[in-house]
């Protein structure tokens, strides 16, 4: 009844090619936007805006990386941690070199070097394939991490390994890293920054780019007879997905975590970010943040639902079950529908376009 | 300069002025990588029949070690502990089989590769649940003082390691070449339809390879426990195994021998010989480096099939 499409005609090309074509999505998105910009900062609190949103934010970000890289070029990645701790080390080394360049060319420009890395990374991608190369991807996991924790000159050799964040404003007054930081500041901040991003995202999976990862993920050796190059083709999935994924490091430790040190992005956090994708969906942006949202909210729902149910449990066994529970409902999903949230979320669509009249 | 140095001259020089210390080293690692071996040997057994990459193997490893100590801090004799932990990992393969992998029958591979890490997680959980997450000493008298062949220091516990490899090995190699059991696992290992076809039960023999994992799981889970200690690290224990199943390729049991010996000696000698020249600590991604610069020439691993292409 609300959601149909019957009745939009397209009259132009453009109109066809929009990024959202069904007016109702388009609604939905612009009010999902004001709620976001509006409502939320009003609304949330301190704890809700640095606990579940920020790391919602960045986590939805590096999921986003990974997915264009995985889901959408079929190339299997263990190497998300190391990735990130490189985009938030350059961004630290950069941030601090140069004071006087604004936070969001930090950003970028850790992405940046990010994407050089991940490239550099992405050759052995020619010569192997599936399961090899997810080993492969651990080489890069560890062998980061060990630099970043070895060589003090990436931490301006502070004694502890952990570097902090300094104070930086995007203009005039507002800071959004540094201790003068306030939470709204920095969620408007990270909220602007990843939806930027997510619509490019949207925008150059839909492009010749996305179609040619696509096509290399579906099957290689055909896309190559049809004039797709694998090594052109791999190694931009391997630079756009670092690029994202190293700017979101750069945001964990900047803004969600202001201080951070090299361990923090171990193989956990891969796996974890790799866990993401495959909840939400493989090849879906939404779907990048739906599982982002589900890995981030499902831990503090567990450890808060004994006492929601008034039971008093010794923290020793929650955190096992909480690793039981974790398990349990990651393989219960791949039975129930291994296409992620993103698959149930279209059949939610499908279902609504028929209610309440389905024949 | 100085660190070109210590590249290139530096560890060569070493070696030549001090030829039995280098033989040691090397000693050690070969021992320390039959026991990555232990844990490969697992993943190549249900790749092989399967085709599941199974990142649970390290959690199998654990849990076996736990059920094992668990039952004799319980008072259980170590005899009867062994067995009861054997029932409980084939139980364990069969309840594997019903509820994740017969759900999951023609999924794409990385779907089951993500159900075995929700089973890993399942598995670390519910086994500090049930038998405490605290360091446990597991103690089955297997002697472990160091001794002296003609000059070269052997711990004798990588000995004992090595002969229940070898053993481990040598058992498997027989139930595959001489039994029924084991012809009808090779059948469906290689090809799951012909093997249907011609009346072998797929979904037995799932379980059964799931047990064979589990058992070979819990003797690498005796042979760590032991030396490490019976605790969670044992998990990550299992990521050192993957570095030796690319060089051994996925489907090779000599292959996670060879892997495993190769990855162990390279590992220690990089560590002691050239680990100065980085600062140290260079053991943590050495084995994966190792492992990715030799996937660049063989791309199937050194005993893996032939990759064969088809459109």
């Amino acid at each position: 009844m609300f959601y149909r499409e019957a009745g939009q005609f397209k009259t132009s090309y453009s109109a066809d090619q929009a990024i959202f074509p069904i007016r109702q999505d388009r609604n939905f998105l612009v009010a999902l936007f004001i709620f976001a910009y509006l409502a939320v900062p009003m609304i949330a609190n301190e704890y809700w805006l640095s606990t579940i949103l920020l790391p919602f934010l960045v986590f939805g970000l590096a999921a986003l990386g990974l997915n264009i890289l995985t889901g959408y070029a079929g190339q299997l990645s263990l190497g998300t941690g190391g990735f990130m701790a490189t985009g938030a080390f350059a961004a630290y080394k950069l941030a601090v070199a140069f004071p006087d360049m604004n936070i969001v060319f930090v950003f970028l420009l850790s992405g940046v070097v990010t994407a050089i890395v991940g490239v550099l990374f992405g050759i052995p991608s020619l010569r192997i394939k599936g399961f090899y190369l997810a080993v492969a991807t651990l080489a890069a996991q560890f062998f980061l991490v060990w630099v970043y924790n070895k060589f003090g000159w990436f931490t301006n050799y502070s004694s502890s390994g952990v570097i902090s964040a300094p104070p930086r404003a995007v203009f005039g007054d507002f800071f959004v890293t540094g201790s003068s930081a306030g939470a709204i500041e920095k969620y408007l901040f990270t909220l602007t920054l990843v939806l930027v991003l997510a619509l490019a995202a949207k925008n150059i999976v839909r492009s010749h780019i996305g179609r040619s990862w696509m096509a290399i993920r579906d099957m290689d050796i055909a896309a190559e007879i049809i004039g797709i190059k694998p090594l052109a083709t791999k190694l931009t999935a391997f630079a756009v997905s670092s690029f994202y994924i190293g700017i979101a490091g750069a945001l964990w430790a900047f803004i969600y975590t202001s201080s951070v040190e090299a361990s923090a992005f171990d193989i956990s956090r891969s796996f974890q970010i790799l866990f993401m994708i495959i909840i939400g969906g493989l090849g879906s942006v939404m779907g990048s943040f739906l599982g982002a949202a589900f890995i981030v909210l499902l831990p503090i729902f567990l450890s808060n639902a004994p006492t929601l149910f008034g039971v008093t449990v010794a923290v020793d066994i929650i955190s096992h079950v909480e690793f039981m529970i974790f398990g349990a409902l990651i393989i219960f999903f791949l039975i129930v529908e291994p296409h992620g949230l993103a698959r149930l979320w279209q059949v939610g669509k499908e279902k609504l376009r028929l209610w309440p009249f389905p024949y | 300069m100085e660190f070109l140095n210590a590249i290139f001259v530096a560890p060569f020089v070493e070696i030549w002025e001090y030829p039995v210390f280098f033989v040691e080293v090397v000693v050690a690692g070969l021992l320390s990588g039959i026991m990555y071996s232990l844990v490969a040997l697992g993943f190549v057994l249900i790749f092989k029949a399967s085709g599941v990459f199974n990142f649970a193997q390290g959690a199998m490893v654990l849990f076996a070690a736990l059920t094992l100590v668990g039952l004799m801090e319980h008072g259980a004799p170590t005899l009867i502990a062994l067995i009861g932990t054997i029932v409980v990992m084939i139980i364990l393969a069969l309840a594997i089989e019903r509820v994740v992998l017969r759900p999951l029958v023609n999924q794409e591979p990385i779907i089951l590769f993500m159900a075995t890490i929700g089973l890993s997680y399942f598995l670390d959980g519910f086994g500090q649940l049930v038998w405490g997450s605290d360091i446990k000493v597991l103690d089955l008298g297997i002697p472990s003082a160091p001794m002296e062949y003609g000059g070269i220091l052997v711990n004798q516990f990588d000995l004992v390691a090595a002969l229940v490899a070898g053993l481990l090995v040598a058992t498997l190699a027989v139930f595959f070449q001489k039994t029924r059991i084991g012809r009808a696992l090779r059948a469906v290992a290689d090809d799951h339809q012909a093997a249907l076809s011609v009346g072998i039960p797929l979904k037995t023999i799932w379980a059964i390879v799931w047990s064979v994992a589990g058992l070979v799981g819990l003797v690498a889970g005796i042979m760590w426990g032991t030396k490490l200690g019976v605790q969670f690290s044992l998990t990550f224990v299992a990521l050192k195994a993957l570095p030796v199943l690319i060089l051994g390729g996925f489907t090779s049991i000599p292959g996670a021998i060879v892997g495993g010996l190769i990855i162990g000696v390279g590992e220690k000698v990089a560590e002691v010989f050239w680990g100065p020249a980085f600062g140290g600590a260079i053991e943590d991604w050495f084995a994966y480096m190792l492992a990715l610069a030799f996937l660049l020439f063989r791309p199937q691993g050194l005993f893996g099939d032939k990759i064969i292409e088809r459109v």
